[in-house]
């Protein structure tokens, strides 16, 4: 065993990318388009260019930077689980619309 | 494809085998008929879901490597030799085989036929399947927008699509293709084998102040150099559009 | 129902001995939610800290140097795959908790590279769970939790922390990675808890 405490250079992870399906499954938008933003270290950047880790119980997504899980998903058969964890916000295209002014007196 | 502008839920749907082609000793190309199917959009990918009689199901997702069509779509999958779907779709699916597909998705790696700007392809191993896809996207479209395509592959009998990349260098305006082998090379071969470097993008790439469009897939050690040459070559992080297989560059990934 | 595809057999199957909807696996499929964390043996330490602060800490040679047992035991993966019959050598954590004193009912598993996951003190105990650091007569390998990790094998596999690193004992209970996210919070694969609210 090499000394060190660093993670293996074997890479475990894909990216962002391979987890559009579960995700548009579930928001039924494209969401690797989305940016976000980790709650860990303040990266923004779209979804598509995080780590994935998918070889595990549910689907993990990483920030590329820290590390810090942004997000995961857990599938039923009959339903899944979103955890959004170290995401402060998901910022999304929509079409353009007036927005509303201020809401209460 | 008007159908693929519409949101809709994403679900599962038959697809049947109409045909499969062999491409190199570990790829093949499967032909799949999906009625309803509303096409794609170039680069984007589908999950394939494959069953069992005992109802054991794998999924996993592979990139569209056709042009956009209704009802019909083709995938080119490479035989990952420790994986559980790859040796499916890469030896045993025949014409007829039924498996469920859903898609298409992903919306980031991906080129519209509209796009003006120049683009750069940098494709390593199977990482060609999506580039390819724009390339007959693009010449389906009539786009004659100009696009350059480094393959890196081990070695010429590793290149998929070897025989319609030299025929659309003669045929598609605007199409340029360089290979860069890494294992090794045909006789004669200007360059020895190696990995892709700065030199050789310099080289058939396209200079960062033309501001390409650029798509780089393959395995994750692959696109993560790429990606650093390019923006060492003044490439804007920004314009760099990247989709990682993993470690050994397969998608058998999705669980 | 699901289209059934010729020819697909997949890694898993149907077994007569396996808890409801499991697949039999021969090979040991590799998971992990995270990059292999991958700790020096110098500085690797397993510590048990109890309800009230107490702290017991062993090293890596002094956790060998503990007496070990040899166990063999079917594993169970919420993934649906199971895996029989498989050898372990570890320390039981009856024997790390032997000198603990504590009226804590749960404990918190603790790994390498952040990952937590909980279940009652009571499950980890009367020689159900070990600190397993070979696998089939070899060192551990760190894809599968090496230097060591717990080996819980009536829970679902998830709550066998690999790159274990410590237990904390508490009085109130407390979700872990997986729990916190979907997963069920006991996980008997008996009786199928796989998904909160199963």
């Amino acid at each position: 065993m090499t000394a060190g405490d660093r993670p293996l250079d074997r890479d475990e992870w894909v990216d962002g990318n391979e987890a559009a399906g579960i995700l548009q499954e579930i928001f039924t938008m494209d969401i690797t388009t989305a940016r976000g933003r980790c709650a860990g270290c303040g990266r923004v950047a779209p979804m598509a260019e995080t780590r994935v880790y998918d070889h595990a119980p549910g689907l993990v997504v990483r920030c590329p930077d820290c590390d810090a899980v942004l997000l995961t998903v857990i599938r039923a058969p009959d339903r899944a689980f979103l955890a959004t964890t170290g995401l402060t916000y998901l910022e999304v295209a929509l079409p353009e619309s007036a927005t509303s002014g201020f809401t209460g007196a | 494809m008007a159908r693929a502008a519409v949101q809709r839920r994403l679900t599962w749907q038959p697809a049947t085998v109409a045909q499969v082609r062999t491409e190199t000793e570990s790829a093949r190309s499967i032909v799949l008929d999906v009625p309803g199917w509303p096409g794609h959009v170039t680069g984007q990918h589908v999950d394939v879901r494959l069953t069992a009689e005992d109802g054991y199901a794998a999924q996993r997702s592979y990139s569209v490597a056709s042009a956009p069509e209704l009802d019909r779509l083709e995938l080119t999958v490479q035989r990952v030799p420790d994986g559980e779907v790859s040796p499916y779709l890469a030896d045993v699916a025949e014409a007829g085989d039924q498996l469920e597909i859903r898609g298409p998705v992903g919306g980031y790696f991906t080129w519209r036929p509209e796009a003006v700007e120049p683009v750069l392809l940098v494709a390593g191993g199977s990482g060609i399947v999506p580039l390819m896809s724009m390339i007959r996207g693009r010449a389906a479209a009539n786009s004659r927008v100009p696009f350059r395509l480094v393959y890196s592959a081990r070695t010429p009998d590793d290149v998929i699509y070897a025989q319609e990349l030299s025929r659309r260098v003669r045929d598609d305006r605007g199409l340029d293709v360089a290979f860069a082998y890494t294992r090794g090379t045909p006789a004669g071969w200007p360059r020895p084998p190696g990995r892709l470097d700065a030199a050789l993008l310099a080289e058939v790439g396209w200079p960062a102040d033309f501001i390409p469009a650029v798509y780089i897939c393959g395995p994750t050690g692959f696109v993560e150099a790429a990606a650093n040459l390019l923006v060492a070559q003044g490439h804007e992080p920004q314009r760099i559009k990247t989709e990682r297989f993993g470690p050994t560059g397969d998608r058998e990934a999705a669980a | 129902m699901a289209i059934v595809t010729r020819g697909f057999t997949g890694r898993g199957r149907r077994d007569v001995n396996l808890p409801p909807g499991q697949y039999l696996t021969e090979d040991f499929p590799v998971l992990s939610a995270g990059p292999t964390p991958r700790p020096n043996l110098d500085k690797w330490q397993f510590t048990v800290t109890s309800e009230t602060g107490q702290r017991f800490g062993w090293t890596w040679p002094e956790l060998r140097a503990l007496p070990s047992e040899t166990v063999t035991v079917d594993l169970h993966c919420v993934t649906r795959w199971s895996k029989l019959g498989t050898h372990w050598e570890g320390v039981s954590v009856d024997t790390l908790l032997a000198d603990v004193d504590t009226a804590a009912d749960f404990a918190m598993v603790h790994a390498y590279g952040g990952y937590t996951t909980n279940l009652p003190l009571a499950d980890l105990l009367d020689g159900q769970a070990w600190v397993a650091y070979r696998y089939d007569g070899e060192e551990l390998d760190p894809e599968h939790g090496g230097p060591a990790r717990l080996l819980v094998p009536h829970l679902y596999l998830w709550k066998s922390a690999k790159w274990v690193r410590g237990i904390e004992l508490m009085h109130e209970d407390s979700p872990g990675f997986w729990e916190s996210a979907g997963y069920h919070n006991y996980g008997d694969p008996w009786r199928e808890q796989r998904y909160s609210g199963d």
